[in-house]
């Protein structure tokens, strides 16, 4: 095999299967690799494999067979503590501790990383601007915090010991349309500066045209298609079509154009 | 004589039987805490052993108490003092309420919280002592105050053995037919009983903040 095929490829899968204990499979054969400093969108309806394809990426699931690199090398060949620590990850749920205040769960990581706490303390003022916080919330807890503060906290505490990959599970899923806009539009500006490599779950077509460098369309366990943003509008593949339809009929289009 | 007359008569042995009763409890409370947190955990990681374990500390629960003394007194250096024999005796009937809360104080923490700090790179002991116990420690400390509670009720039966306690005023009581004694001895255990009630009570609160049992997320 050639195991040195892609040498800019951050995160790569290579004939990648999922399989339920009962034979089931999630996933079949999927390759894909994401560049260095892009986001890819996994695009998907629901049991897509959206997910499941995230949680293999930071070994939270073991991929029945094929290979996963990350950085290139397999992902069962690293520690998967240190791999997890430079992968950040938020999930829709957020995940907040609700025991800890929001500096404490942004210091999780650079804690047990044993950072200086003069260290800790500039990187949550730093990331708690940069997500576009009032720093005076540091001090409250996250059941004080509207649902739009608790995301951005969950951002600042993926991004806290600043891993060089980002997996966002439908991260702006549960929020209310204006507030959703609005982290979206953030999140384009702050990638363009951080120019973290993004894996992107979501099932809005708006949202991944919005986000997505390349877009990969999943459809029950495989990959339809893995296009260029600008590709995507136009492509005439069914099951993309399928979709731009969807999301442009109907009455719900109050923003077409 | 009645109640009042009989407890300032014998004030010095209604003391005396008093402390025996809080010995006993408090022994097997600390004991019943010591293995039960650390079972309740590992059932928690290791699924296979946690319908067993829970099957046996339930079947231990429904031991009539006087018969779980029997059964220890053949038991080799325990048998040979009372005492010993009922402080093991209240730890295996506290022990349920413990392994039981523990287990379902982790298992009710929210998966997604679970998964965030799996994500993040925590290990498992990471995730233990910063993320899990903390959130379940408001339902173990519940489980701490049934054990107690349990534990000052069954000692009282521990007199039957000669283990002393407060059964021995209840006993003799029952002995002579004589209700001022058996509440000298019933009285200050209910007080025991609810003291304990409260005062775990009133831990377990303050250990579940506010923040906690809003569970935000």
């Amino acid at each position: 095999m050639d195991s040195k095929a892609n040498d800019s490829a951050a995160i790569e899968l290579r004939e990648v299967s999922y399989n339920l204990h009962n034979g089931h499979d999630l996933l079949h054969d999927l390759s894909l690799t994401v560049q260095c400093g892009e986001t890819v969108v996994l695009l998907g309806r629901s049991g897509s494999g959206k997910t499941t394809t995230l949680k293999l990426i930071n070994r939270l699931l073991e991929a029945s067979s094929g290979d996963i690199l990350v950085d290139g090398r397999n992902v069962r060949d690293w520690d998967v503590i240190r791999l997890r620590r430079m992968v950040g990850y938020v999930i829709q749920e957020i995940g907040l501790f609700p025991h800890f205040t929001v500096e404490r769960n942004i210091s999780v990581v650079p804690n047990i990383e044993g950072w200086r706490s003069d260290r800790t303390r500039d990187r949550i003022q730093e990331l708690l601007q940069l997500v576009g916080l009032d720093t005076a919330i540091a001090k409250r807890y996250p059941y004080q915090l509207s649902g739009g503060q608790r995301q951005r906290v969950g951002v600042a505490r993926a991004l806290a010991a600043d891993p060089p990959f980002l997996l966002m599970d439908e991260p702006f899923g549960a929020l209310d349309p204006l507030t959703r806009a609005e982290l979206q539009k953030e999140f384009r500006s702050l990638q363009q500066r951080l120019k973290k490599t993004v894996v992107f779950v979501t099932h809005d077509l708006r949202e991944s045209l919005l986000l997505g460098d390349r877009i990969a369309l999943l459809d029950s366990g495989k990959l339809v298609t893995m296009l260029p943003r600008a590709d995507f509008e136009s492509s005439s593949q069914p099951l993309v079509v399928a979709y731009r339809q969807a999301f442009d009929s109907g009455c719900s289009a109050g923003d077409r154009k | 004589m009645n109640f009042w007359q009989f407890v300032v008569q014998n004030r010095a042995q209604v003391g005396e039987l008093t402390l025996e009763h809080l010995w006993l409890v408090a022994a097997s409370t600390v004991l019943a805490v010591l293995i039960g947190i650390p079972l309740g955990i590992w059932i928690t990681r290791w699924p296979p052993a946690n319908k067993p374990v829970l099957g046996i500390a339930n079947v231990i629960q429904t031991i009539p108490s006087l018969a779980l003394f029997g059964f220890l007194l053949p038991a080799p250096w325990i048998g040979a003092r009372a005492d010993r024999m009922a402080i093991l005796a209240l730890t295996l009937y506290a022990l349920l309420p413990m392994i039981r809360n523990t287990y379902s104080g982790i298992k009710g923490v929210d998966p997604a919280i679970i998964e965030a700090g799996r994500g993040m790179g925590l290990t498992d002991w990471q995730l233990l002592l910063q993320v899990e116990l903390p959130l379940a420690l408001g339902v173990i400390i519940s489980g701490v105050r049934v054990a107690a509670v349990i534990s000052v009720g069954v000692a009282t039966i521990a007199a039957a053995i000669g283990a002393g306690g407060l059964g021995e005023f209840i006993f003799r009581g029952l002995a002579m037919v004589d209700n001022s004694v058996i509440l000298a001895g019933a009285i200050p255990a209910a007080a025991m009983a609810l003291l304990a009630d409260v005062g775990f009570g009133w831990l377990e609160r303050k250990l579940s903040p506010h923040q906690i049992r809003q569970s935000a997320s």
